[in-house]
């Protein structure tokens, strides 16, 4: 800031206001810079936290409001009078019976059958559990045996609307009920079918209808299949269940579950806990990054106004007038920062909340912002300001106005680092004054290329989460999972069925699949898990390596997931203990053959032949793999449609594209969000340290262009020095990166999904172009002013 | 060196010359239309008041800025109306810069801060020899800091000599320094322009250093009150201010 002299400063407080508003106004682009990336902190760290708060308030108050039920009990079949029972098991607060059965769907809009449940209605009278969220439409009327709710996520895929029907086929009768409402449900807040890893809303049907109509339709009349059950506040979860268990084991129960394993819930949580992970990770190093710089940012700039504070004090200023001269333009900028990044992270958080419940259907959305958010922004924001205003402020307050008016000795460069290297003769002496200014101040250049690095480190380990995701999908769909359909049944059938498959339209190769509910125990710890039968040489569906190479359970053998492994404390070599839980409840130990990679869901493999021996039912499966010819997928539908027993299909493509939907758009949003501000740190830095390299050489580079130097030449001196910054901080970068993406890699890992550790070089090249772009950016816009220098100003000012 | 001869042109052939910063009522009038003849190899000192315009002259004679009107000849070729690139070219090539502040590069050494501007030139001389001119051969690869001011206004009459200048041009070279370093600045540009034979111009507020110069201006309201021609001259150890 070079003093204007047509506007001389006159002692008055409102001189000196006005002085500040000019300078504001003159430092306009170097104070947007600084407020952006005070603002990408705010905004980062409210978005994340405000997301967080509102998904998980909107969560809590749905489930509060409609009594989502805290422990199922399903069973094959088991007397009304049971629930009397269950409600008197200590820790209940609620039970409630009710019909739960699996359906499939015939659709206008689609050739393959959907999926689906239906269950009983609530009842209406008082306690309700898993309560239904009418959307839109009425209840289906009492007596009126063909009435259904639908879910209307199912319902918008397919257009289907109150007043229109749909075909179903329940317990292997074919009824076309009439649709009398749309409904949610907090059971189906993430509408996925069992066994699968990502809702698809035209796949999986949900239908409630009338509790007397549905149990007459599977032959349940005056028994239930499920009991939902709530506890008393504060009550221990593993008695009741343990009781529950034991009530209803001569009923067929697989065992009773909590929240943990519904699996609507079960994602919904998983989503928050990595939301939680993201938010705990990613605003700290934002906000702490924003307040180094602004600091340092500041303390220069306040350096600049050294003649500035001499003439001040000369007018008879105090001390403490020029300290707060100072603390005034700091925190102006910090306002604008903060105000900005406050609105900013507002309305993403809301936007993104918003989008959140989109896909996980809750049927409103309750933004929430705890205050101590906005304390803890604040707090930083005015600590880093303020810091950084007082100090440099007080620094220069304490120069004596005579020497502070003077300009500055030239800096001692004769006892600066690496003084030996940079008498190198081979350089030039252009190059000379870019190395020797950046080793006189290391500590100014070690913030900046710090700055630059957190700023690409910041991209890299974000972008890694698309990198991670695409091997897992990968690995997934591609790899473990080759069969274009997976066909589940709704009960065992015999080895028939499979025969009966392959010889539909359309079927290349269909390899059988058993699944059955089990416990496993390793000592004391105990994981539920679904155990696959798989047929020897699989080629379809199987087991793989991180490698990809398929990985088959020998004779007797297990072959589990590394997560199950882990959890479960087990490896190759050793045995656990398998407690079957349906048919006729084996117990056995198994040895562990072999472990493998599942990015998605845990796997569970034995061959088929084996679990048949231990099931003694036969040698029967319970789903299959299918390779289809694409050309007649139609008629292949068409004859599943009127297959008996089958309750749903999945289309594999149609899976993966649903699932990479669902992943571009939740995690996708947020990634391009934290881009963004990474990208928007390194404005912050790069143009101000340009910018204020600048303002201090100027009259340096008008000497230059005084003696001779062109435009060029002397661009080169200024912005090279900001080229080897940045290109000495893109290797500290990809290192950071790369670190911080093994930590959210691991902290991000849940039960249901695992990030591989993958980063494409793409990505570093990615990183690289978008920090290289907005340094170019910075010093052209930099280079335009060096372009426009007065050389006779400049020299001047000496004067 | 002798003054010019009248069959080859002067070294700076001024007429007319005007500059106006600004406009309307807050039009500033630097130069009000010198006309000034300059020979090849003199010794020019340029005095007056402050504001009186000599700075302004020197600043657009020296291609540092643009006259409003008139023309200014470097010999015979005339420059008022000369780009950015061919303004630069003339600096860099003909002619050497002294400032009252010294202006080196703090980051170079006396040695470094000579030879940035022999990379640049095309018949310079060696660092060692500009250096060893202005009597510092013994403080070459001292950085700026380390030098007392008169060793550094030193460094930069090395540093605008040793591309051999046709034109020296010196805005208060003197003015930081105290006398007896003064006289040893002033001796360096005499055996400058001595030796190298180059046209130099000196602006001061000092009327005795008047007395070392071939010829005299002095300036006022932006114009060229007088010229005066020294019939002798002063050696400058035997000037007092």
């Amino acid at each position: 800031m070079v003093n204007d002299p047509r506007h001389p400063l006159i002692p008055g407080l409102n001189k000196l206001d006005r002085k500040l508003v000019r300078d504001l106004w003159a430092m306009r682009v170097q104070i947007i810079a600084i407020a952006l990336v005070i603002a990408a902190g705010v905004a980062v760290h409210i978005v994340a936290a405000g997301m967080l708060d509102s998904l998980k308030l909107t969560r809590a108050t749905y489930y509060d409001r409609h009594q989502f039920a805290d422990i199922w009990a399903p069973v094959v079949r088991a007397p009304e009078a049971l629930a009397i029972d269950a409600g008197a098991i200590p820790g209940v607060r609620a039970v409630e019976s009710r019909v739960r059965s699996a359906a499939q769907f015939s659709l206008d809009t689609m050739e393959a059958p959907a999926a689906g449940e239906v269950l009983s209605l609530p009842q209406a009278n008082g306690s309700a559990i898993n309560r239904i969220f009418l959307v839109e439409g009425r209840m289906p009327l009492a007596g009126q045996r063909d009435e259904i709710l639908l879910l209307e996520t199912f319902a918008i895929a397919h257009g289907l609307e109150p007043g229109d029907t749909i075909e179903a086929t329940i317990y292997g009768a074919r009824d076309r009920l009439r649709i009398t409402g749309l409904a949610l449900s907090p059971e189906y807040v993430y509408a996925i079918a069992p066994g699968q890893i990502v809702p698809d809303p035209r796949m999986f049907g949900v239908a409630w209808m009338e509790r007397e109509a549905l149990a007459q339709a599977v032959d349940r009349d005056g028994a239930f299949t499920e009991l939902v059950v709530q506890l008393q506040p504060g009550a221990q979860t593993a008695p009741v269940i343990a009781a529950l268990d034991q009530l209803l084991e001569p009923y067929g129960a697989p065992g009773a579950y909590t929240r943990e394993d519904q699996i609507s819930d079960a994602f919904v949580s998983s989503e928050i806990d990595q939301l939680s992970t993201m938010a705990s990770f990613l605003p700290p190093i934002f906000l702490a990054v924003a307040a180094v710089l602004v600091n340092v940012v500041l303390a220069r700039l306040v350096a600049l106004e050294r003649t500035e504070i001499g003439l001040m004090k000369a007018f008879g200023y105090r001390d403490r007038d020029v300290v707060i001269h100072y603390l005034k333009f700091a925190s102006i900028i910090g306002a604008i920062g903060f105000i900005t990044g406050l609105a900013l992270g507002v309305w993403l958080g809301r936007s993104l909340a918003e989008l959140y419940t989109e896909y996980y259907r809750f049927p409103y959305l309750i933004f929430s912002l705890r205050p101590e958010v906005y304390g803890v922004a604040a707090l930083v924001t005015f600590a880093a300001i303020g810091g950084a205003g007082i100090l440099a402020a007080w620094s220069a307050a304490r120069l004596d106005p005579a020497i502070a008016m003077r300009p500055p000795p030239p800096p001692d460069y004769s006892q600066a680092l690496g003084a030996g290297l940079t008498r190198w003769k081979r350089i030039d002496h252009q190059t000379r004054m870019i190395l020797r200014q950046i080793l006189r101040w290391p500590q100014r250049s070690a913030i900046t290329i710090g700055g630059i690095a957190v700023s690409a480190g910041l991209l890299i380990s974000t972008l890694f989460f698309l990198d991670s995701m695409e091997v897992m999908i990968g690995s997934y769909f591609d790899v473990a999972n080759r069969q274009d359909i997976t066909v589940s049944f709704n009960q065992p059938r015999s080895r028939e069925a499979l025969y009966a498959l392959e010889r539909m339209p359309g079927v290349l190769t269909a390899e059988p699949v058993r699944h059955v509910a089990v416990r496993l125990r390793n000592g004391p710890v105990e994981e539920r898990a679904a155990l696959t039968g798989l047929p020897r040489e699989a080629q379809l569906s199987r087991a793989v390596t991180a490698q990809g190479e398929g990985i088959e359970p020998p004779p007797g053998g297990l072959v589990l997931s590394q997560d199950l492994a882990q959890r479960l404390g087990v490896s190759a070599g050793e045995t656990i203990e398998i407690e079957v839980t349906e048919g006729r409840r084996p117990v056995l130990e198994i040895p562990v053959s072999g472990v493998s990679t599942s990015y998605i869901g845990s796997s569970l493999n034995m061959q088929i032949d084996d679990l048949n021996r231990i099931m003694g039912e036969g040698r029967v499966i319970t789903g299959a793999a299918l390779r289809i010819d694409r050309d007649q997928e139609a008629r292949l539908y068409s004859a599943l449609k009127a297959a008996p027993g089958v309750a749903g299909l999945s289309l594999q493509t149609q899976a993966e594209e649903m699932f990479i939907d669902i992943m571009d758009q939740s995690l996708g949003t947020s990634i391009f969000i934290y881009t963004l501000f990474a990208g928007l740190i390194a404005v912050g830095v790069v143009y101000n340290s340009v910018r204020i390299s600048f303002s201090e050489r100027e009259t340096e580079l008008a000497v230059l262009r005084v003696l001779g130097f062109t435009r060029g030449e002397v661009a080169y001196v200024l912005l090279g020095e900001i080229a080897v910054l940045t290109l000495t901080a893109l290797p500290v970068g990809a290192l950071a990166g790369a670190g911080l993406a093994f930590v959210f890699a691991e902290a991000m890992s849940s039960d249901l999904f695992r990030l591989p550790y993958v980063i494409e070089a793409r990505t570093f090249a990615y990183a690289a172009g978008v920090v290289i772009f907005v340094a170019i950016s910075s010093a052209l816009m930099v280079r335009s002013r060096l372009d426009k220098l007065d050389m006779v100003a400049v020299l001047k000012a000496g004067e | 060196m002798p003054a010019a001869t009248p069959e080859t042109p002067p070294c700076f052939d001024i007429r007319g010359l005007t500059k106006v910063y600004g406009s309307g009522e807050a039009a500033v009038h630097a130069l009000r239309g010198v006309d000034l003849s300059i020979p090849d190899g003199d010794m020019v000192v340029l005095l007056g008041p402050s504001g009186s315009g000599k700075s302004t002259l020197l600043n657009i004679i020296g291609g540092l800025d643009r006259a409003t009107d008139g023309v200014f000849k470097f010999r015979g070729e005339e420059l008022t109306r000369a780009s950015v690139r061919q303004l630069t070219l003339y600096r860099r090539r003909h002619v050497g810069f002294v400032f009252q502040f010294y202006n080196l590069m703090p980051s170079l050494t006396a040695r470094e801060n000579v030879e940035l501007v022999t990379e640049i030139a095309d018949n310079p001389l060696s660092a060692a020899e500009a250096l060893a001119m202005v009597g510092l051969d013994h403080r070459m690869d001292h950085f700026p800091a380390e030098m007392s001011g008169g060793e550094q206004q030193r460094v930069a009459i090395a540093r605008a000599i040793a591309k051999r200048p046709e034109v020296m041009l010196c805005d208060e070279p003197t003015g930081a320094l105290d006398s007896a370093t003064g006289v040893r600045v002033l001796q360096a540009l005499r055996d400058v322009n001595e030796q190298l034979g180059a046209t130099t111009l000196i602006i001061t507020h000092n009327a005795g250093v008047a007395d070392m110069a071939h010829r005299v201006v002095t300036f006022s309201d932006g114009r060229v009150g007088n010229v005066r021609v020294n019939a002798t001259r002063i050696e400058p150890e035997a000037l007092t201010w």
